[in-house]
């Protein structure tokens, strides 16, 4: 099978690869980039586990090929913080227990990322509406929201 | 890697794109925003030797109004939809962009794409039925303009040819005393609908209804006009009898689909609620 080269920014690194053009974005982070936070859960967009931002806004990386991305910036839930850090919006998840198994939680995180970039001061049926395209299982939402609610309060100052 | 190999081409211009799915035939797929085609890749529902991807051709993208038509490029993605403000001159468009899937998939989801893909309960086909926008096609034979109506044979099937592209959509703008709505049931938030409708009403200084579209989704294997509904409701003062009338009537020679979600019936009589609501709306923007 016959592969394609293509670099992009990721986290603010340069990274490039020699990809299948089948292979998903999602897949080139995990297993190219070893960048195992972006978590794959259904593969065909339903779940948004693997939510990523694609020059500043959020997408699905299992429902983009890898090649689609070359000449891209990227930046997944490892690019959030500094390493050992925690994000405004990853303190709000814990302080809120917005996360039990934390499968789901490195798509809720990067698409709240996106979110609040674009709606400081969201009211909740605006967040309800923002995270309805990640599913989780454990938490019931209701923790999700009120941390949000208390990212979008620390962001602020 | 779940989807099964295919060969990827990523041309920079409508021409070159054109070319390719000229040389290839049903081998090639134009790869728009993918959030259909990219699943069904990966479900293995569909497979092609080949995709070409549009989303390195400039040209496809962008909203320009040209006197009373909005042109909207076929690659426009749904969220510069929803958020720009140049497609305002066509409120149906915004109304339903926030209906389709969640922002992550109108991130990259087309309006192009959308249509071209034709799934019978999507609210773009239906928006593009009610107010009779005209498609421009691109093939290596050139440029082609097709009425919507002329345009959807039946789930997920169009009348483009192998070789041929949507390239942009022609919407008419329209002014005066005018509302729309789109409303639809749907299981979640972001599903595709069981039922729904895009309407748009005109109202004459008498707030007697001097031209009405109301397009159907879900409801058929393609996007429907109920244009009997329609023809009943022009001359008629709008209030809230005629429009539960109206509403019967739309749906009232439809053969709906049945499925585990919804039966045939369920469609007819929610369907006929959502006409109507959705009409009142529309009325309602147009009074004020």
């Amino acid at each position: 099978m016959s592969t394609l080269p293509i670099a992009m920014t990721v986290n603010g690194e340069p990274r490039r690869g020699q990809v299948e053009a089948r292979k998903t974005l999602a897949d080139f982070l995990r297993e190219d980039c070893v960048l195992t936070g972006t978590h794959l859960g259904c593969e065909h967009g339903v779940c948004g586990a693997c939510t990523v931002i694609v020059d500043g806004a959020a997408v699905r990386s299992c429902l983009m090929f890898a090649v689609q991305a070359d000449g891209a910036d990227l930046t997944t839930v490892e690019g959030l913080a500094e390493p050992g850090q925690l994000s405004p919006v990853q303190e709000a998840f814990r302080e809120e227990h917005g996360l039990q198994c934390g499968f789901c939680t490195p798509g809720f995180v990067v698409s709240v990322h996106a979110f609040l970039a674009q709606n400081p001061t969201p009211s909740r049926d605006e967040i309800r509406d923002a995270l309805a395209g990640n599913l989780c299982r454990c938490t019931g939402y209701q923790g999700i929201i009120r941390a949000v609610e208390r990212a979008a309060a620390s962001m602020a100052g | 890697m779940k989807p099964a190999p295919f060969e990827y081409h990523a041309p920079e211009t409508v021409p070159d794109v054109v070319g390719l799915l000229a040389e290839y035939g049903d081998e090639a797929k134009p790869l728009a925003g993918g959030q259909s085609l990219v699943p069904m890749l990966a479900l293995r529902l569909t497979r092609f030797e080949h995709l070409v991807d549009l989303n390195r051709v400039p040209a496809l993208s962008g909203v320009e109004r040209r006197d009373d038509t909005l042109v909207v490029g076929a690659m426009t993605r749904q969220a510069t939809i929803e958020r720009g403000a140049q497609a305002q001159a066509v409120p149906l468009l915004g109304l339903a962009a926030p209906l389709i899937g969640h922002v992550q998939i109108r991130n990259r989801g087309t309006l192009g794409g959308s249509v071209a893909h034709a799934d019978p309960a999507a609210e773009m086909p239906a928006v593009a039925l009610a107010l009779d926008a005209e498609l421009e096609v691109a093939s290596p034979a050139g440029t082609r303009m097709l009425a919507s109506a002329d345009f959807f044979v039946g789930n997920w099937t169009t009348v483009l040819g192998d070789d041929e592209l949507l390239t942009a959509l022609h919407f008419p703008v329209w002014s005066g005393r005018c509302g729309f709505a789109v409303d639809e049931v749907a299981r979640r938030h972001g599903d595709f609908a069981l039922t729904g409708v895009a309407c748009g009403v005109e109202l004459d200084a008498n707030d007697t209804v001097s031209r009405v579209v109301i397009a159907l989704f879900g409801m058929g294997s393609t996007p429907l006009r109920a244009r009997a509904a329609e023809e009943a409701l022009v001359g008629r003062r709008p209030d809230a009898d005629t429009l539960d009338e109206i509403g019967r009537l739309a749906v009232a020679d439809l053969d709906p689909p049945e499925d585990i979600h919804a039966s045939a019936r369920y469609r007819s009589v929610v369907g006929a609620h959502v006409v109507t609501r959705g009409l009142t709306r529309a009325v309602q923007e147009a009074r004020t």
